[in-house]
């Protein structure tokens, strides 16, 4: 185990995988027709944010964007407790026969994804939803998959990603940290 | 990790500013869940939630069961009257009963003050006090501070009167204490026979005549008059007391600003609040009524997390799964 933070991507290297990753949810979704940015909170959201943006200066288009906060689909309510203040959801558009992209920092056990699936399927029914991760970590515990992945990195149980985005947390940048530094 | 302010919720007496603050922002997100088509989120699946109500309430008990349900709570009501309480049944007996089914909280309300607390006391399952005779009913405390909040946003220093029956009004005393813990300043207005004696001592003022504190108040919470209460004289009549105290139309026009109108219902129209206030441009007492079940989500959220034993528990086994760490 790693006792010290190691930097995975600093705030230039980020922004270089999410202008990738932008060009590629374009291609996936083959244009921006239909397509529907929905950021998980919290700092999915600022990234869903930034790849709008990106696709809106390639594209010329600006898409729809959302934010789901998956506190209340979560299955770990009675273990953990209860979450301290739960984010806002915002899913105004009709989802039916529309392409959602989910967008979160890390991809690791696919719980939360799961939980996403769950709370989109009671706003609507879209014609599909894919997944981009800015950091697909492994130990996946589900059969999820990400569509579009920033970067693959191997942790170990004992370390811990974390995506810092200046918006939130006054810089931007991946790093791996000790469990225990937490 | 026990829930944020304990196994129930019996009072706003016993909770800080920042237990109350807590309740009020985790409300926040609870009332998009109420605009959305499928008005339901599965936070409290597999949950039984017994609604065990020894007085009349409409409001209240819907709203409790509008909260559970939208939470996805297995929900069951039992009134006093057809039920074994009206063959003599004790409360504690009716609720170990209800226990032994194996449910995981009880709303309660009781015309005794002090039952919730009692009952509380002799069963696990978390205890929420939906009016205890006239002692607390913090939920509704906690509904009209967040409808406050909505307008003033902070709330130290904002003026805040309560008038009428504070005298057998559970809803002034929860009104009171977490008003006063959020630094807000509390005032109470109405007949002296309907002061409760020594209610300065909780740090409110007085106003004995209703322009008065119309004139201080950023804010009247105006209260029913508890005629099913009153066991004795307390005031001429229903007449009188609106001549008197009755906030009317005219009343509030003689005030230098907009003042804000609560009335935690059901009202009394032409007694205590005439109908053109109570329907008036300044009057909010039907965002009360929405932001009750966002209130009551946020409170029966926050007790049904986090039992220890499950907690360590889960230490001991796999990976929790949080996703990008334990940042939260």
């Amino acid at each position: 185990m790693t006792t010290k933070t190691t930097t995975v991507l600093d705030a230039r290297a980020v922004e270089r995988t999410l202008k990738r990753m932008s060009v590629e949810i374009v291609e996936l979704n083959r244009g921006t027709d239909n397509l529907i940015i929905v950021g998980i909170q919290r700092r999915g959201v600022q990234l869903a944010d930034r790849l709008v943006r990106m696709i809106e200066g390639g594209e010329g288009v600006t898409v729809p964007q959302g934010s789901l906060d998956i506190t209340l689909y979560r299955d770990d309510l009675q273990t953990v407790g209860p979450r301290p203040v739960v984010g806002p959801t915002y899913l105004p558009w009709e989802l039916d026969g529309k392409h959602i992209v989910i967008v979160d920092d890390v991809l690791y056990t696919g719980r939360t994804v799961r939980a996403a699936l769950d709370e989109l399927a009671d706003f609507g029914r879209p014609a599909a939803i894919s997944l981009a991760v800015l950091i697909d970590r492994g130990g996946r515990e589900l059969p999820i998959h990400a569509d579009v992945i920033g970067k693959k990195i191997d942790v170990g149980q004992g370390e811990r990603v974390d995506v810092l985005v200046a918006e939130v947390d006054e810089r931007t940048e991946v790093v791996i940290v000790p469990k225990s530094a937490a | 990790m026990t829930a944020a302010f304990g196994k129930d919720l019996l009072g706003l007496e016993s909770l800080t500013g920042d237990q109350i603050r807590l309740i009020l922002d985790t409300a926040e997100p609870f009332k998009e869940i109420s605009e959305r088509a499928i008005k339901k989120v599965p936070a409290l699946r597999g949950s039984t939630i017994v609604n065990l109500f020894f007085e009349n309430s409409t409001r209240t008990r819907i709203s409790f069961e509008f909260a559970e349900k939208r939470l996805s709570a297995d929900t069951v009501n039992v009134s006093a009257a057809g039920s074994s309480v009206s063959k003599g049944e004790t409360l504690v007996d009716t609720a170990r009963n209800l226990e032994a089914m194996r449910i995981d909280m009880v709303v309660i309300r009781h015309s005794a003050s002090g039952a919730a607390q009692f009952l509380a006391e002799r069963i696990q399952s978390n205890v929420i006090n939906a009016g205890d005779g006239t002692h607390e009913h913090p939920t509704q405390g906690l509904l009209d501070i967040l409808t406050l909040r909505d307008r003033f946003g902070d709330l130290k220093g904002r003026r805040v009167c309560i008038c009428g029956d504070i005298l057998h009004s559970r809803v002034a005393r929860s009104n009171i204490w977490g008003l006063t813990k959020l630094g807000a300043e509390v005032a109470v207005c109405g007949p002296r026979s309907l002061l409760p004696n020594a209610i300065d001592e909780l740090g409110v003022r007085i106003f004995d005549r209703i322009e008065e504190a119309i004139e201080w108040a950023e804010a009247l919470n105006v209260l029913r008059l508890q005629f099913e209460r009153m066991t004795a004289g307390y005031i001429p009549s229903a007449r009188e007391y609106n001549r008197v105290f009755g906030i009317s139309r005219e009343r509030l026009d003689r005030a230098k600003r907009d003042v804000l109108i609560l009335h935690p219902g059901p009202m009394n129209r032409g007694v205590e609040i005439d109908s053109d206030v109570a329907d008036g441009p300044h009057s909010v007492i039907l965002d009360q009524v929405t932001n009750g079940v966002a209130v009551r989500m946020a409170v029966l959220y926050l007790l049904a997390g986090g039992k220890p034993e499950l907690a360590e528990a889960a230490k001991g086994g796999s990976a929790r799964g949080r996703e990008s760490g334990d940042r939260e």
